[in-house]
């Protein structure tokens, strides 16, 4: 973990939660208490209808791959960690957030859309925890 | 057709001196170079503009190392797009009566710049993409691709990107300023290395330095500059999300979709009318959707539509004539080579690789990942 070489999400005003809960191993997500829609990224206010009535919910960790890639070449610091997938992930909630999906030996034979997955956390500092996903 | 048609009309364009690998050129020179280089094609002098036009370094900027003293500028940076957008944003500036000479100006040492800027933390893709690894275009925009085999199909997917792939390359055949003229062919296609699959090395553009400028103006001026105007008949812009992926809730259409319809209905024209079209090809996955967007074909028609070379010289849709993003010249924000190689076409000025008699082109910019867009729609008389 002291030796992690990749960028850091800094946690903002308005993803201090998420981070909080990542680092406790759950996925929070907000959602509109009017609409009723669980979106992502986190913000203060639902970006559908603009509505400020928000609230915090636990996501399930449950999903499945909405697209993907795998990444051959990219720079450092990535470089030495090709080939690795990058993935947006639907979860049961509604919501899409891109992520990892954690797989050994990557390739168009062992991935596909649609592919459920449930989320596992990647402590990669004392205090960020990232949500990555792996095939359920 | 509406009143802001052939208001204003490209009257200027050049690249920079060199473009491709131009090691020891900053933003601000290959900028200017083509800055004075277009003002040239137009027979107009640097103290004729009164509008400047730029994304990547400011105006201000820009203005004072060129020397000029604008009194309109204009700095939005929605990524390759913006030049494409800024022809809008100069008709209006020109219609207005705000200004007679639109300066819009691009220089990038995408190739060989010594330095880069660093993640603002507050934006959405320094926390949620960048730690994946969703760090350089390629990714994001693969990882549409794939949304795409998925609805429409894997293999003629594939297929199409390699179609695009190698028209391209042959117009770039055609044109002594590309960057790569190597033969390709369909094998060489799929057996290029892979980038981010699905993505080949040949789906991605190239990464080079260079500059390109053009010259816009009213209706009056450009009765007295050097060469034949080239007028703006439509216009459009769309926004569709930000710079990443994350919010962008198709990954099988662009914001053209809105753009294009809406240009073309400013131009009074319609897709058939179009002699050439110019397509942002960052990835050969862009182009593909977004000649569905634009409406030249309906949504996962588009590998049917460029199959058997359709859109390489000799096919019946010429398409990204100067050899592309992907072969000719790709400095990072490579909307502004469409407008160049738009003008010159339709000027009759292309050699090897003219398209006969061609009078109207449809140029398409897209601009962040998959976000932006501006569409326009140019005549010659």
């Amino acid at each position: 973990m002291a030796d992690y070489d990749r960028p850091v999400p800094v946690p903002q005003p308005e993803s201090d939660y998420y981070w909080e809960k990542a680092k406790a191993h759950e996925l929070w997500l907000r959602k509109c208490n009017e609409c009723d829609t669980v979106f992502f990224y986190p913000r203060d206010f639902c970006p559908g209808y603009q509505c400020k009535d928000v609230s915090w919910v636990q996501s399930s960790g449950k999903g499945t791959i909405y697209a993907f890639t795998i990444v051959h070449r990219s720079p450092p610091p990535f470089r030495e960690h090709c080939p690795y997938v990058a993935a947006v992930v639907e979860l049961e909630e509604g919501a899409r957030m891109p992520t990892n999906i954690v797989i050994d030996d990557p390739s168009p034979d062992n991935l596909s859309i649609g592919m459920p997955v449930e989320v596992v956390f990647e402590d990669i500092t004392d205090e960020i925890s990232l949500p990555k996903f792996k095939p359920a | 057709m509406s009143d802001l048609s052939r208001m204003a009309a490209i009257v200027g364009v050049d690249e920079s001196d060199e473009i491709g690998k131009v090691p020891n050129k900053s933003r601000l020179q290959l900028g200017s170079e083509a800055a004075f280089n277009a003002l040239d094609d137009a027979g107009l002098s640097l103290s004729d503009v009164d509008g400047l036009f730029v994304a990547g370094p400011s105006p201000y900027n820009m203005a004072e190392y060129m020397g000029i003293v604008p009194k309109y500028t204009d700095g939005t940076n929605v990524g390759g797009s913006s030049f494409v957008i800024y022809v809008e944003h100069a008709l209006a500036a020109i219609s207005a009566g705000l200004i007679e000479v639109a300066l819009i100006v691009h220089g990038e040492a995408g190739r060989s710049s010594r330095a880069y800027a660093g993640d603002d933390p507050n934006m959405p893709i320094a926390q949620y993409e960048h730690p994946y690894g969703l760090v350089i275009e390629p990714h994001p925009y693969a990882l549409a691709a794939t949304r795409y085999m998925h609805e429409f199909g894997q293999e003629r997917t594939q297929n199409a990107l390699g179609e695009i792939a190698v028209s391209t390359r042959k117009w770039a055949q055609l044109n002594p300023k590309s960057f790569i003229k190597d033969d390709m062919s369909m094998e060489d296609y799929h057996e290029s290395r892979w980038i981010s699959w699905p993505f080949h090395l040949f789906d991605c553009c190239l990464v080079t330095d260079g500059g390109g400028a053009t010259v816009i103006t009213s209706a009056a001026v450009a009765k007295n500059t050097r060469k034949k105007p080239v007028w703006v008949l439509g216009t459009a812009e769309g926004h569709d999300h930000g710079e990443g992926i994350l919010q962008q809730h198709d990954l099988c259409s662009t914001i053209a979709r809105e753009t294009g319809p809406r240009a073309l209905e400013m131009a009074g024209l319609t897709h058939d009318d179009i002699d050439l079209a110019m397509i942002y090809d960052s990835f050969t996955y862009t182009v593909l959707i977004t000649l569905e967007s634009l409406g030249f074909c309906g949504r996962g028609e588009g590998p049917d539509f460029v199959a058997n070379q359709r859109t390489a010289p000799g096919g019946d849709f010429p398409m990204n004539t100067n050899g592309g993003g992907l072969s000719y010249c790709h400095t990072g924000m490579y909307g502004m080579f469409l407008l160049l190689e738009a003008a010159r076409q339709l000027r009759g000025e292309c050699g090897d690789r003219q398209v006969a008699g061609a009078k109207t082109s449809l140029v398409n910019g897209t601009g962040g990942t998959l976000s932006s867009t501006g569409t326009i729609v140019l005549a010659a008389d």
